[in-house]
């Protein structure tokens, strides 16, 4: 395992991927080491949420006069969400890209093998959704963001970036 | 006393007839008929999620003119919308809700609260700039051109009964060659 994942670059490869909007509601993962600062910092407009499906289709709207978006969420409102995104993700194929806290994985665990039923279905739902998704476990995995965002946007695609912790939290 | 779903649209299709429109369900298969166009925005996909779609494009486009044509029953699964477009304040939304007080197109059950739910109230609690109710087609008439002037967001509640019957084309609502004339007609319009 590498440096832990830090969130300015996350913001930093963010900012790369020419991503304008973070719509938003807060996940105890990345609350403090990304949201906090994107809310502070004036890099990205913050559309802050009161329902992650909403992110969803607000991310929709804004694809199509071509600006680009993450719906950053706990894995809970992924779960929430499922219906909005099967439409936008699954039949529309519109670039929806959606970076989800997986709060309660124990630090010693993938995903796929928590003890948290809802982390654990996380990434089992994104394959039968056909969503492909990167695990970002460290702080070099924060290079593969750019490029994931422009491949989603190019073809258009969803995305989604599952983070199991970031800095010293999660 | 209530105003026919159509001839309330009709009335908007005369005073707004090329802008965005976002119109759900049976608003939607109305306002197609009524006023088929490139820039209606049909793909909303999951119910309730019309005036989220509309914020992302109010967000997008601040030159142009949103129009959402919502339902009763589409609002009341996403009331928290209320209070995110509050938040965000776009001058350029004005959000039209068909209150029929039935679930019209999933066999006319009514939507709890029936018709009595006063939406104009809940926009203004959740920072809408304006919020209007309508039940006479005379005094939406005569109302909506100063409402499509003004800066939103703004909320109007129209107290409707089904119209004349249109078609519901869901294939249509959900097609492929509906999102890319929308897209195509939207860049179109931003670089003209």
């Amino acid at each position: 395992m590498g440096e832990p994942l830090q969130g300015k670059n996350i913001q930093a490869a963010l900012q790369e991927a020419r991503i304008e909007f973070v719509v938003a509601l807060p996940d105890i993962v990345t609350c403090d080491e990304l949201l906090w600062p994107i809310a502070r910092e004036d890099n990205f407009r913050l559309v802050n949420v009161c329902k992650e499906d909403e992110g969803v289709s607000i991310c929709a709207g804004l694809s199509y006069a071509g600006k680009r978006a993450i719906l950053l969420m706990q894995h809970t409102g992924f779960l929430d969400s499922i219906n909005a995104i099967r439409v936008m993700a699954m039949d529309y194929q519109l670039p929806i890209v959606m970076m989800i806290g997986l709060q309660g994985l124990e630090e010693d665990r993938a995903p796929s093998e928590s003890a948290q039923n809802g982390v654990r279905i996380v990434e089992p739902i994104l394959k039968a959704m056909d969503i492909p998704y990167l695990v970002l476990n460290d702080d070099s995995d924060s290079s593969a963001i750019s490029k994931a965002v422009d491949s989603a946007y190019s073809a258009p695609r969803p995305l989604v970036f599952l983070i199991p912790r970031l800095g010293n939290s999660g | 006393m209530t105003i026919k779903r159509d001839q309330a649209l009709k009335v908007l299709a005369q005073h707004y007839p090329d802008g965005i429109v976002v119109p759900v369900y049976q608003a939607a298969f109305d306002w197609m008929a009524i006023r088929p166009h490139p820039l209606n925005y049909l793909c909303t996909g999951a119910m309730g999620q019309g005036s989220s779609h509309a914020l992302g494009l109010a967000l997008a486009c601040p030159q142009e003119q949103i129009v959402v044509l919502d339902g009763d029953g589409s609002l009341l699964m996403n009331l928290g919308t209320l209070v995110t477009i509050g938040h965000q304040g776009p001058c350029n939304f004005l959000h039209i809700v068909c209150q029929n007080g039935i679930y019209e197109v999933n066999g006319e059950f009514p939507v709890p609260g029936g018709t009595e739910v006063d939406f104009a109230s809940m926009a203004l609690a959740a920072g809408y700039r304006e919020a209007h109710t309508f039940c006479d087609l005379d005094s939406w008439a005569k109302s909506l051109p100063e409402l499509l002037e003004r800066p939103g967001p703004i909320l109007v509640d129209l107290k409707v009964e089904a119209g004349e019957p249109y078609p519901r084309d869901y294939p249509a609502i959900h097609s492929e060659e509906a999102r890319e004339r929308f897209r195509s007609a939207l860049a179109v319009r931003q670089t003209g």
